[in-house]
């Protein structure tokens, strides 16, 4: 049995480190698939993250403190949305105006609670199943979080490919001009998406001031939000690819980890550089079959959407 | 506005729409009848989109009134004019690409849907009417035709009292248009009104119960169409008397300028048709034309012409004998060749700048516009304000971006371009797309002139009224092949039209009359 001992708390800590990439990534995915490119999804997380761990610390809260960092990535988007979508600003641009502003703002709301300890999210135990060896502590022993990230992957995926509402949200994204002729409120619907991405994304971020890594400091989502960002063209705007690829991202991530610690005579920065280096090296494969991307990509992404008078 | 008594289904009664500068439509009136078949007919800025636009409820009147069947009302939105039972289809679909026919149908119904019924509707309706569909196929896959087919099923389904139709038959071959007319003549039949907006005169005379004549936004009248000659419609349109282009019928064409001698290319295009084995010659003084219908290898073939897309051996297309498959389309345009693209905005001009600069950038070495390696601005000045005269652009300014303009204005605006750089070889698709009959004789007229003067003129086109208008000699593509070239004389619309639908084995294409001669 000793072969599993290892194991299990590798599993453990990779599912840790996907968790906040699955909730960015599929509410970005949502935003993208209205036709919204928002790049400020690491900015949002940052200030998800800061709003979660301030109300942990002051209200004890749990649920208190990942409703704010909902709320608190939402207002964020908000911001994007009337930039974008109201005053038709450029939506790269803005996004990364975005990233820099969440970085700044989280960082000065953050400034009392560096080092402050904060107790992790609770893990599910259930007596007797989560005892189960292997696959107890794996399937039984997560933080609602966890959970809460399969069923919001099963829920978009019904959502997009299942609902109507999901059908115009899509129409929305492939062809504004169409769906504003046959009478689909484009911008009305694009804020919506805009919103749910901004408050999935700061979800993301909680989940790593309270359970990933219980504290807060300085931009400690150290470029997840961009990792989210290259994970949905990765998973060609497929909700069940996103929640793959994120595991094989939160493996890389942590493989890394444990070499560094099994002392592999490799620089350590030239490991932390691993998942970033691997979406780079995705990214580039995936792209060279150009027909795949365009079956599923949103063709409106980013552009900016004028009402013809 | 009484009809012997009978209450229109619809009726419009002094319609005014005021844009910034432009008053778009002045005092309207329009009657339809139910089971009537409406022709609305004017030139490109006559005020038809925005009427139209209006009755969908895309579009609010400053003042005026709407009934229906009667009833004054207010249309507030597309959702309540489909409501009411107004269909629309539009010129430009209103079609998701990446969605299969089912999910685009369901997006243009109001409630939920249930998908597998829907599927099973669409096929029954698509049958009754004789407009084939596969419920699963994705929009992207299909051609022109079934896309504006899903767009009438769609409609059909909401059980719909008045169909609006915009230049339906723009996008078919002959038999696809006389097939929906059929479809349209049994609808009508069966009590639907439909208000049909089209430049074909022909057409409307063959189909429509009914004309309204608009002209510069205001209401000239109504008329019975079968009464009248396409001449007069097109007068009571324009305002003026029409003439025909003078068909110079040269028999002595000049030396061979561009041949192409088993052209192939392969498209990058996913969805995108390989030109296979072309052959056909153009002649100095001579207008040779390309018909078929759109997604036959049209684009292809174009791309291989520019030298956007050069070709592996070089030797497939020559210039008065000389290999010039290689070339780019800068290096192409130093040898005299001229293009106008088939995309207005995007390769026929840069939407966001003036039309001096995109005057420039065409023709800035023909035209000599650069000094001392500097933009010469005021001759370019002067030479776009030459194209806006010459050819009767309708905009405020040459400042103005080439985006601003209507497609008809922007493509008088990028033929007169091409064509004043003096070109010895002209390649032209589409001149007179979306154009109106005014404006479309006089650039017919600037093309013959121009073969006249010893350019070769390649003409490819969907419209074939204009190309026996204009050619002297026509070949059809057809899924990447190019049939043998007749002369106009011995080919007749019917014959082209089976071609184009591909329906009969198409002529071995090595069978060029004529010694080819350097």
């Amino acid at each position: 049995m000793s072969g599993f001992d290892w194991l299990v708390p590798v599993i453990l800590t990779v599912i840790t480190a996907a968790t906040p990439l699955v909730f960015a990534a599929i509410g970005e995915l949502v935003t993208e698939k209205s036709g919204v490119l928002n790049l400020g999804v690491e900015g949002m997380m940052l200030v998800g993250a800061v709003a979660a761990f301030a109300t942990a610390t002051v209200t004890g809260s749990y649920i208190l403190a990942i409703f704010a960092a909902a709320a608190a990535g939402a207002v964020l988007a908000l911001l994007f949305g009337i930039l974008t979508l109201s005053l038709m600003a450029n939506q790269v641009a803005t996004g990364l105006a975005l990233t820099l502003f969440g970085v700044g703002l989280s960082a000065l709301a953050g400034q009392d609670f560096v080092g402050e300890p904060v107790k992790a999210l609770a893990k599910l135990n259930i007596e007797g199943l989560t005892d189960i060896p292997v696959i107890g502590p794996i399937l039984f022993g997560q933080d609602p979080l966890v959970y809460l990230s399969f069923v919001l992957v099963a829920l978009v995926s019904w959502f997009l490919y299942k609902t109507k509402a999901g059908l115009v949200l899509r129409a929305v994204g492939d062809s504004h001009d169409a769906a504003h002729s046959i009478g689909y409120s484009v911008i009305g619907i694009r804020y919506l998406a805009v919103l749910f991405g901004g408050a999935m994304s700061g979800i993301g971020g909680a989940y790593l001031s309270l359970a990933y890594t219980p504290m807060w400091a300085e931009n400690m989502t150290a470029g997840r939000g961009w990792i989210a960002l290259a994970l949905i063209v990765f998973a060609t705007w497929k909700p069940g690819l996103v929640l793959i690829g994120a595991y094989m991202f939160g493996g890389i991530t942590i493989l890394q980890l444990h070499a560094q610690a099994a002392g592999l005579a490799i620089p350590s920065q030239v490991l932390s550089m691993l998942p970033y280096l691997a979406t780079v090296i995705v990214l580039v494969l995936i792209s060279k079959d150009e027909s795949r991307i365009r079956k599923h990509a949103p063709a409106c992404i980013g552009k900016i959407f004028h009402p013809a008078a | 506005m009484d009809n012997n008594g009978i209450t229109p289904r619809l009726s419009l009664a002094g319609i005014t729409k005021a844009y910034p500068g432009v008053l778009a439509n002045d005092d309207i009136h329009l009657n339809i009848l139910s089971g009537e078949i409406h022709a609305l007919l004017g030139e490109n800025g006559a005020g038809k989109s925005t009427l139209v636009k209006i009755i969908y409820g895309v579009l609010k009147a400053d003042s005026g009134t709407i009934s229906w069947n009667g009833k004054p009302l207010e249309i507030a939105s597309p959702q309540a004019a489909r409501k009411l039972g107004i269909g629309m289809i539009f010129q430009h679909f209103s079609l998701f690409e990446a969605m299969t026919v089912t999910e685009n149908i369901a997006l243009g119904m109001p409630g939920r849907q249930n998908m597998a019924e829907l599927a099973k509707k669409i096929v029954d309706v698509s049958q009754k009417y004789g407009l084939p569909l596969q419920p699963d196929r994705h929009v992207h896959t299909l051609s022109v035709g079934e896309k504006q087919r899903i767009e009438i099923v769609r409609c059909l389904l909401q059980d719909p009292k008045l169909l609006i139709m915009d230049e339906p038959t723009s996008v078919l071959t002959p038999q696809e248009a006389e097939t929906m007319f059929k479809t349209l003549r049994r609808l009508a039949e069966e009590g639907v009104s439909i208000l049909y907006i089209s430049h074909k005169l022909d057409e409307i005379k063959a189909l429509c119960h009914k004309a309204t004549i608009l002209r510069g936004g205001r209401y000239i009248a109504e008329c019975d169409p079968t009464k009248e000659t396409a001449k007069s419609l097109a007068e009571m349109m324009i305002g003026t008397n029409l003439t025909a282009p003078r068909h110079m019928d040269n028999s002595d064409r000049g030396p061979v300028r561009l041949k192409a001698h088993n052209l192939s290319l392969e498209s990058t295009d996913q969805f995108g048709v390989n030109l296979n084995l072309l052959n056909f010659e153009v002649r100095t003084g001579e207008i040779f034309g390309i018909a078929g219908v759109a997604g036959n290898g049209q684009v292809e073939l174009l791309q291989a012409l520019s030298g956007e897309k050069t070709l592996e051996n070089t030797d497939e297309l020559l210039l008065d004998g000389n290999p010039i498959g290689h070339l780019g389309p800068v290096a192409r345009r130093k040898r005299k060749i001229a293009f106008v693209p088939e995309d207005r905005l995007g390769h026929g001009s840069v939407p966001d700048m003036s039309l001096v600069d995109n005057a420039f950038l065409s023709a800035y070495r023909t035209k000599n516009l650069l000094s001392n390696g500097l933009i010469n601005s005021g001759k370019t000045r002067d030479f776009a304000e030459d194209i806006v005269a010459k050819f009767d652009v309708r905009t405020a300014g040459v400042d103005h971006t080439a985006g601003s303009l209507s497609g008809g204005n922007l493509q008088k605006f990028i033929v007169g371009r091409e064509m004043m750089q003096e070109p010895e070889l002209i390649i032209i698709a589409h001149p007179t797309w979306g154009v109106d009959a005014g404006a479309a004789s006089a650039i017919h007229q600037a093309i013959i002139d121009l073969a006249a003067n010893g350019a070769a003129v390649l003409v490819v086109s969907q419209d074939l009224d204009e190309l026996f208008a204009i050619s002297n000699r026509i070949a059809v593509i057809a899924e990447g092949r190019l049939s043998a070239s007749r002369d106009i004389n011995e080919i007749s619309i019917e014959e082209i039209g089976l071609l184009m639908g591909g329906t009969n084995s198409i002529d071995s294409a090595d069978n060029q009359g004529g010694a080819a001669h350097a």
